[in-house]
């Protein structure tokens, strides 16, 4: 039963991991870059949820608001996350990033950075450096086999909203039009301008979408470990960034795959090996696993031409 | 003379230039200091400003001389840090002189750095591109993990080493005898280090590292690491043994990053294992990158700025990092657009546009 | 040379020009050390992960040097900072900075990590050093100038062991604590220490670092599956905040006990203070108290910065109160060099005891290594307040 609850931990961790991979790893497959400021989007939209929420609790609700009604201001907290954090990625892609589409792709990367500390900085400026207890989008939890496994409610929104994002993802890049050129893009993208592919566009449309899941990513986050603070983005960033290399960067299962696994391995390392070492353990897997399949999980393979 | 040095190559040149900078600069910093016209925050940032020339120099060996892009520098800075402040503080008593001490630091830095580099080189080079960047970022956190959770301590009897993987022992279960010294508190780091570095050591080190990079840079070996970096397949067809250079070129790198490492833990009096971490690893990559790939008085001077730069911005109190964040981004959109670079490219003389086209 | 390198050396050059502008204008505008009032030094993380403790600390002690000089005494107060970011190795930075500035008291360093790096500094430059939360007993080792206002970690391990051990027998005990951060490490070394020999029951120990400290999930199970009854938790409030949250999401209600950190729960941002109810802590500071000094003192605080100040914020006020009770007890003057000062303030440290916010109406009174001895009063939480059990 323990391992049971630890394995429930591990997956709902690693769901907020997957969705942080999804948007890595649709920015990475078409622009090529490494996306640092990808976590810091991802603090700003659990500011916006909570500042939102915090506003919507206090003064448009009243004292004890039906249940519809605050499900409802929560849901529109959360678009509005998305909103902003989507306007935010378009931004920082049209301001920082857009004008190095020639450079190398280290320079994207330094910019990046540069973006990445920017975000913080600003956030601690504009929110200020007090930690802020974030209320769970969605409280109480399900109760089994006589109260010895307990499934909190956030829990399974969570694994329940990666997987409808992965699917959604999955048909709007085989089925849509504009899937159709964000994958012509990553493919060649001379070749896509040739084909009357809007390339600019397709990308900034990539970085919407992207941003749209940091957001949704960041209010699961705080919903899960409550603590919001500038920082926040920063660990959970890099290890969806390790999650998304594990699973194959590029691969939109990769990235979910990769995400569930990195989860389910941290807490069974935690859990069963050493809290201490816990992240030792899994970039040790990473690293057997890279060393087996180079190209990560799901990867494509891409033979060397001379 | 004159025709000797109107016959050097302009690459050769660049590499004289370099080394004279780096002395001129050294000698117009200790008069300055010995003048008192060097205020404290200058003086007390001289050795670490050191440090991470030294840092920035060595990655620019892997991430632009042998074209792979590596994220866990810090780890082997890291493992040359607390192996130099273990010597330093087991040889209190046995080698007092400070000199001395300081020189076996940075060399068993230097050396369980390479080690560590050679380990993790085998696995690591044989990745490519971004998978390789992250595996060198895992390497990092492994290696932070370790120290982590590393308990170290010197009594009569020796080193007494031992790893706290259940989070439950501390320094007491070493049972240390009488007049034991603690080293290494896992996760606390260790405290109380003696700080025997000195700006004149951190110069030394400054001119190695630069006599071994250069040099193995216009060596044949230099050649290959390039070659391989310009298109490996060719490379191989011609007979080069990618595996070999490559591996080279990532143990010095570790190498030098461990020595400098060394100096670094040795000049503060307590060190942490997460001070070596991910970010620091970015923040020299930073340096490198701003500095120009493969050009190594580029490191040098983007290092030199860059680590004054939030120093000199405490002005801007609350905003420092932001104004930091702010400069960074412009630098690196100013470096790369194409109009400011014809803007400078006409403002420069046009003698320098003959070595543009060498370098 | 490519024009690149170039590029970059002419803007490498324009920004030297830039810092060199910066660093001159600076000169001009030094006024520390001047012959009518002490210049104060607050060395502490303002921005960054641990921003919170420095910016109270810094805030708190702005308020008690303005008291201060609105009073119609002898001794005036000047007060500089600089940032730390919680990293040694800027902490050094940020003192040398301070020096530069005429620092002649050292109100830091906030943190327990940079103290170990700043005050071999300070004892060696001989500035008076009053930390007022750096509380790892290896800060003051050794360093005849350095002072603590908080408790020392293993002091408060102990007192910690022995309350549970006198007051909840037979509990079965299980610890969650941060192993990179000194001040958890050192009260859970200590507090074992003392479990062991008090016999007490410990089934579960579960640690986290700074990387992991938003999520308990695995610790929680760990200790609710040992069958603890009892969870001590010697780290800050937001992680044990998280800790509360997610205890009461999976249904694990176990009687918590924290330390100081633990001060400031009730107030966290967007916290649901009701899951606090029950919480037991053995703190020196409670905002709530409804004594006037510390009435006084939070009005203030809020009023100026909008938020209810935590026991960094009051340990740093008292700093401040207790240098100028030791300046006026030993009678050194801003004109006597850093040396005189620290030596006439060692003289009287030995003999000083102050009430403060953060001593329970009791005296605080420092031994000669530096520790302070004070009474640590266990609360509980009840409707929201702290009442004596």
């Amino acid at each position: 039963m323990e391992f049971l609850s630890y394995l429930i931990t591990g997956i709902s961790l690693g769901s907020i991991y997957a969705i942080i991979a999804l948007g890595y790893t649709m920015v990475y497959g078409i622009a090529k870059m490494l996306n640092f400021a990808h976590g810091d989007v991802i603090m700003v939209g659990g500011y916006v949820a909570f500042y939102s929420m915090t506003y919507a609790s206090s003064s448009l609700l009243g004292a004890s608001p039906s249940a519809a009604m605050a499900g409802l201001s929560t849901l529109v907290c959360v678009l509005l996350a998305m909103v902003v954090c989507t306007v935010l990625g378009v931004v920082i892609e049209g301001l920082a990033y857009r004008p190095l589409r020639e450079a190398g792709s280290l320079a994207v990367l330094i910019t990046a950075i540069g973006v990445s500390y920017f975000l913080q900085n600003a956030a601690q400026l504009l929110f200020g450096a007090n930690p802020k207890n974030f209320t769970p989008v969605i409280s109480g939890q399900l109760t089994l086999f006589d109260g010895q496994l307990r499934i909190s409610y956030v829990a399974l929104l969570t694994v329940v909203a990666c997987i409808v994002i992965m699917v959604c993802l999955t048909l709007f890049t085989s089925r849509s039009k504009m899937g159709k050129a964000m994958r012509a893009c990553s493919e060649d993208k001379g070749a896509a301008q040739l084909m009357g592919i809007h390339v600019n566009r397709t990308i900034s449309m990539t970085f919407a979408i992207g941003s749209a899941l940091a957001a949704i990513a960041g209010v699961l986050l705080c919903s899960y470990s409550p603590v919001l603070l500038p920082t926040t983005g920063s660990m959970p960033g890099i290890k969806a960034f390790t999650a998304a290399v594990f699973g194959g960067i590029g691969s939109i299962p990769g990235a979910f795959l990769g995400g569930i696994l990195l989860g389910i391995i941290e807490s069974m390392a935690q859990a069963y090996i050493s809290t201490q070492l816990s992240n030792a353990i899994l970039f040790a897997v990473l690293i057997v696993v890279l060393l087996v399949k180079p190209s990560g999980l799901l990867g494509k393979y891409v033979p060397e031409k001379v | 003379m004159k025709n000797y040095f109107k016959n050097m190559k302009s690459i050769t040149k660049v590499d004289y230039a370099t080394y004279l900078g780096v002395i001129v600069a050294f000698v117009v910093v200790t008069l300055l200091q010995s003048a008192g016209l060097l205020n404290r925050s200058m003086s007390g940032m001289l050795v670490p400003i050191c440090c991470y020339i030294c840092m920035a120099v060595s990655l620019n060996l892997t991430v632009g001389i042998l074209g792979e892009l590596s994220l866990g520098h810090a780890g082997f800075m890291s493992v040359g840090a607390f192996s130099g402040v273990i010597v330093s503080m087991s040889l209190q008593s046995s080698v007092p002189n400070e000199v001395v001490r300081l020189v076996l630091a940075l060399v068993v830095g230097a050396i369980l750095a390479a080690i560590v580099g050679f380990v993790v080189g085998i696995p690591v080079l044989r990745l490519r591109g971004d998978y390789l960047a992250i595996v060198t970022l895992a390497f990092g956190e492994i290696i932070k993990g370790i120290i982590n959770c590393l308990l170290v301590g010197w009594d009569e009897n020796g080193l007494h080493i031992a790893l706290n993987i259940d989070g439950t022992k501390t320094i007491d279960s070493l049972h240390l005898g009488e007049n034991a010294i603690q080293i290494i508190k896992g996760a606390q780091g260790a405290a109380g280090n003696h700080r025997i570095a000195s700006f004149p050591a951190g110069f030394v080190l400054v001119m190695i590292t630069l006599i071994i990079v250069l040099n193995l840079v216009r060596s044949r070996t230099g050649r290959a690491v390039m070659a391989i970096r310009d298109n490996r397949i060719a490379a191989e067809s011609v007979g080069i043994n990618v595996t070999k250079y490559k591996l080279i070129a990532f143990v010095t790198s570790a190498a030098l990053a461990g020595a400098s490492g060394a100096l670094f833990g040795l000049n503060y009096s307590s060190i942490s294992a997460d001070q070596f971490d991910f970010n620091t690893s970015i923040l020299v990559l930073v340096y490198v990158v701003l500095g120009g790939l493969g050009n190594i008085w580029g490191s040098i001077i983007a290092t030199v700025v860059l680590y004054v730069l939030p120093e000199a911005l405490r002005e801007f109190s609350d905003y420092r990092m932001l104004a930091y964040a702010v400069v960074l981004i412009l630098v690196m959109l100013a470096t790369n657009n194409n109009q400011f670079k014809a803007l400078l490219g006409r403002i420069l003389p046009k003698g320098r546009k003959g070595a543009a086209a060498n370098g | 040379m490519k024009k690149r390198q170039i590029t970059a050396m002419l803007m490498a050059g324009a920004m030297c020009m830039g810092m060199l502008a910066g660093c001159g204008n600076k000169d001009d505008g030094q006024t520390g050390g001047s012959s009518d009032t002490f210049t104060i030094g607050v060395v502490g993380p303002l921005t960054g992960d641990a921003a919170i403790y420095g910016t109270n600390v810094l805030n708190a002690a702005q308020i008690a040097v303005d008291e201060i000089n609105a009073m119609d005494g002898d001794i005036k107060f000047n007060l500089i900072s600089a940032d730390d970011v919680n990293d040694p190795e800027t902490s050094v930075n940020a003192y040398n900075k301070l020096m530069d500035d005429g620092m002649q008291l050292l109100v830091g360093t906030v943190t327990s990590k940079p103290a170990l790096s700043v005050a071999p500094l300070a004892y060696e430059d001989r500035v008076f050093t009053l930390t007022p939360s750096a509380s790892g007993d290896d800060v003051i080792e050794g360093n005849d100038n350095v002072y603590q206002v908080c408790f020392t970690d293993s002091n408060q391990g102990s007192r910690s062991a022995q309350y549970i051990d006198e007051h909840f027998d037979g509990a079965k005990i299980a610890i969650i604590y941060k192993n990179d951060d000194p001040y958890s490490q050192g009260i859970r070394d200590t507090f074992a220490a003392e479990a062991k020999t008090r016999g007490m029951d410990v089934v579960y120990e579960g640690t986290f670092d700074s990387s992991s400290q938003t999520d308990f999930n695995v610790q929680l199970t760990g200790a609710q599956s040992a069958g603890a009854d009892l969870l001590f938790l010697p780290i800050y409030y937001t992680p044990a905040s998280v800790i509360l949250t997610q205890a009461n999401a999976m249904g694990y209600a176990p009687t918590f006990f924290g330390v100081d950190g633990m001060d400031g729960i009730l107030t966290a941002d967007g916290f649901d203070a009701s899951l606090a109810e029950g919480v037991y802590l053995l703190t020196p500071f409670s905002a709530d108290a409804q004594d006037e000094a510390t009435q006084n003192f939070v009005t203030e605080y809020k009023d100026r910065h909008g938020e209810t100040p935590n026991q960094f914020a009051a340990d740093a006020y008292d700093a401040v109160y207790i240098l100028y009770e030791a300046i006026k007890a030993s009678g050194v003057t801003p004109d006597m060099s850093n040396e005189e000062i620290c030596d006439g303030l060692i003289q009287a440290m030995g003999d000083l005891s102050v009430v403060g916010l953060t001593s329970a109406g009791s005296e605080m009174t420092w031994d000669d290594n530096g520790a302070v001895s004070k009474d640590p009063a266990a609360v509980v939480i009840k409707d929201g307040t702290y009442v004596t059990p």
